[in-house]
């Protein structure tokens, strides 16, 4: 497969851009954080996301959706990364989408994802419970009782964990946090008895929550996937979270380097543009190079989990360490290269730093991927 | 089954029946090379045969139109061509700046007839090329160049000197830059004329390099005569007269994009990681140094994100055309990793791999690779000049 956008995946990036623009551009997330909206987002936007087809961008056309495969979903994902949209496009359309078409049961796929692509329930998942990502390491207990599981444990760092109506969460039916079996996924309501949320405001004004499980009970029914089987099917699902950020990322750091290419173009001091300063300019060659590989690996990667979804880790890794080390480049070099300014609250720049920040760190940080990559590698 | 299916089918048949078994094992590297030339002693039987099969064929460079003894092959075609190649790991046929460099400048540039008398014996192997650009005086800022070229009437009278010019005591012509306009401004003054190395007055002499090797050499011109036609019709300067530095340009571009290409093919077989495994030994499955480790993981990320880049580039660019002015960004990556590459592949073989001579480390092979390789990021425009040409060319800043 040629390494490009199809016609119609450009097209979609092309409209994704325009609404995106004229309806979600940075100052719709500042007015959000300036009043401190209680959703963190839109919802009336994301209803009209929906309409257009992006809720349900994953979702196949016999549950309503639109079909477009990571490609598509990456697309969006980059466009709402350029204007830094706050949405709940990454739990609900890439994450809860993906796992409940690749694991779910025809029943909860059926209650599910046609309300997902119409927009009208989002979802949460829940997975780190300690300050660094790594889903083995989930140590929230589901005991057995009766006919179903009682779960109990803290979460972390769950987009939308507030908002949400229904929440995927991986807990221990056996084994012990470290390992890699006995972990299974819940589907769990979030007005369910025991769940509490707290939400954290974050760096970068969007949405995250911590959990609070306190003895919630699941039945077989709720179960997602395989009993003692879901790690393999979380880093499924954690891939497409990955390739979706990263893809966010690298729409963030496009966007941020234009922003700082034009103003290199229109400062002055020292009687010139200091764009046309040569240590300026091997700077922002050097970044353009970065950002070039950083738009293949993560191409590649969307690509790849539609073409081989299981063998798409090592390429989610690829893109998820290669998109967070160079979209924190990219912002770092923004707000340097815009000096003063560049640090102001009034200036959009800052907010691209925040988000990228918070993108790297979700589903595992640079490091994380390249450990990953390492031993995916044999060493 | 469609046309492309029908010609992949077809080409894995005939590579399957003409590839000589010994040339099939992948070997790259320099030494491996066929550059063909009069000069040239073909390594073995094999080497010979399939140069001479491929070439027939057109395949020695498949891309290029057939009346000019290329293959005509489509982009589709020529990438299904180099997978089947690639995947019975067969040897390149032949290599050479005439395939590289001179050729496409001809094909954009040249007059039919220039075509017709200097391209087929390139993609036969018959004619080795070397390129005459850098002076002592005239590196990164080649434009200053002084070679001096005199209309003479019937005949130019070439006078000065080049240094880096690639394999030049084993080459038969040499493309040149020249000045034929020292009145007019520095890129306006410069000619692209083609020499025959076995001119009276043109010596060469080759210069040794840190690695121990002297692939490069200085070539002089003293009072060389160059016929205004090297045959009826043949014009010795390619392009307009004085506007060799379009042609210079268009070339180095070429240049660029084969030198990333060959770091990017560099980047085959074994992994960074598997060397260094091998070298230093695993601890619970992990390289026994976490530093280096660390390193070489993110070494292999960049460089397989080098590579989809290098892929998605020749995918987006349009059939028969280059990826422009992206070709310094590849050079520049390109030839900055593969200094990293070396130098971790160094870290992994510690005391073993600085040894110099015996057989051990078949006389410091890796050492004077790792040495050859800081020459990448100097050769074709060094890094700075790569970034001054993105800077100027893609991101558009403004001049000094």
């Amino acid at each position: 497969m040629a390494l490009v956008l199809t016609e119609e995946q450009e097209m979609l990036r092309d409209s994704a851009r325009g609404f995106l623009d004229e309806k979600a551009p940075v100052s719709a997330l500042r007015k959000l954080r300036d009043t401190n909206d209680e959703n963190g987002f839109s919802r009336d936007l994301w209803k009209e996301m929906a309409e257009m087809g992006w809720a349900g961008i994953l979702v196949d056309e016999e549950h309503g959706g639109a079909d477009f495969g990571f490609v598509g979903a990456g697309v969006i994902a980059e466009e709402m990364g350029r204007t830094l949209t706050a949405s709940p496009f990454l739990s609900t359309s890439i994450l809860a989408a993906t796992a409940l078409t690749k694991i779910g049961a025809d029943a909860q796929k059926q209650e599910h994802l046609p309300k997902i692509a119409a927009g009208a329930s989002l979802f949460a998942l829940a997975v780190d419970e300690g300050r660094k990502h790594g889903p083995s390491k989930v140590a929230m207990s589901a005991e057995k009782s009766g006919n179903g599981f009682k779960l109990s444990g803290d979460k972390t760092f769950v987009a939308d964990g507030h908002v949400a109506d229904h929440i995927i969460v991986a807990a221990r039916t056996a084994g012990a946090a470290g390992e890699k079996a006995g972990l299974t996924l819940f589907l769990v309501d979030a007005k369910a008895k025991g769940v509490s949320a707290e939400r954290t405001i974050m760096v970068d004004s969007r949405n995250a929550a911590r959990l609070k499980f306190d003895n919630v009970e699941a039945t077989g029914d709720d179960i997602l996937g395989e009993v003692d089987g879901g790690y393999e099917a979380l880093e499924g699902v954690l891939n497409a979270g990955r390739a979706g950020l990263a893809a966010e990322m690298s729409g963030s750091a496009q966007q941020a380097f234009t922003m700082t290419i034009d103003y290199l173009k229109e400062r002055k001091q020292f009687g010139s543009e200091i764009g046309s300063f040569q240590a300026l300019q091997h700077r922002a060659a050097h970044l353009y190079s970065e950002i070039e590989l950083m738009k293949s690996a993560v191409l590649k990667s969307l690509q790849d989990l539609d073409a081989h979804y299981g063998m798409a880790g090592i390429i989610c890794s690829l893109a998820k360490a290669k998109a967070g080390e160079v979209a924190k480049l990219a912002s770092q070099e923004a707000v340097q290269m815009h000096g003063g300014i560049g640090m102001t609250d009034e200036y959009d720049i800052g907010f691209y730093m925040k988000r990228i920040r918070v993108a790297q760190e979700m589903f595992g940080d640079s490091a994380f991927h390249a450990d990953r990559l390492a031993q995916m590698r044999g060493y | 089954m469609s046309d492309l299916e029908t010609f992949r089918k077809e080409t894995r048949a005939w590579l399957e029946e003409n590839c000589p078994k010994e040339m099939r094992d992948g070997a790259g590297g320099e030494e491996n090379i066929c550059w063909g030339g009069t000069e040239w002693t073909f390594q073995s039987e094999a080497q010979k045969i399939w140069l001479n099969r491929m070439a027939e064929k057109g395949w020695t460079v498949p891309h290029w139109p057939k009346e000019y003894g290329g293959g005509g092959l489509s982009k589709e075609e020529v990438k299904i061509l180099k997978g089947e190649m690639r995947d019975m790991k067969a040897r390149s046929p032949l290599e050479s700046f005439g395939i590289w460099m001179l050729g496409p400048a001809l094909l954009k540039y040249g007059t039919h007839e220039q075509k017709l008398h200097f391209l087929p014996p390139i993609t036969r192997g018959e004619i080795r090329w070397c390129q005459g650009y850098s002076e002592p005086n005239a590196g990164s800022d080649l434009a200053s160049l002084q070679c001096k070229c005199e209309d003479k009437g019937d005949h130019w009278l070439v006078n000065g000197q080049k240094i880096w010019t690639s394999y030049a005591d084993e080459s038969d012509w040499i493309f040149v830059l020249v000045r034929t306009d020292p009145q007019a401004t520095k890129h306006n003054g410069i000619s692209f004329i083609l020499v025959d190395m076995r001119a009276e007055g043109v010596s060469t002499k080759p210069i040794k390099l840190i690695s121990g090797k002297s692939p490069f050499c200085e070539t002089f011109f003293d009072d060389v005569v160059v016929p205004k036609e090297h045959a009826p019709g043949v014009n010795a300067v390619v392009g307009d007269l004085n506007r060799g530095w379009d042609v210079a340009k268009y070339l180095l571009t070429h240049e660029r994009e084969m030198i990333s290409a060959g770091g990017g093919g560099l980047l085959g077989g074994r992994g960074l990681g598997e060397v260094a495994a091998n070298e230093i030994g695993l601890e619970d499955g992990k390289l026994s140094d976490p530093m280096l480790r660390a390193k070489i993981a993110q070494a292999e990320i960049d460089g397989w994100s080098f590579l989809l880049t290098l892929e998605r580039m020749k995918d987006e660019a349009k059939a028969g055309q280059g990826v422009g002015a992206n070709s310094s960004m590849l050079k520049y990556y390109g030839t900055e990793f593969n200094k990293r590459r070396f130098e971790l592949m160094m870290d992994s073989g510690g005391s073993e791999a600085l040894e110099w001579e015996g057989e051990r480390t078949k006389e410091g092979k890796l050492a004077r690779g790792w040495l050859r390789t800081k020459a990448n990021s100097i050769e074709g425009g060094t890094s700075e000049v790569q970034l001054n040409i993105i800077a100027k060319r893609i991101l558009d800043l403004p001049g000094v």
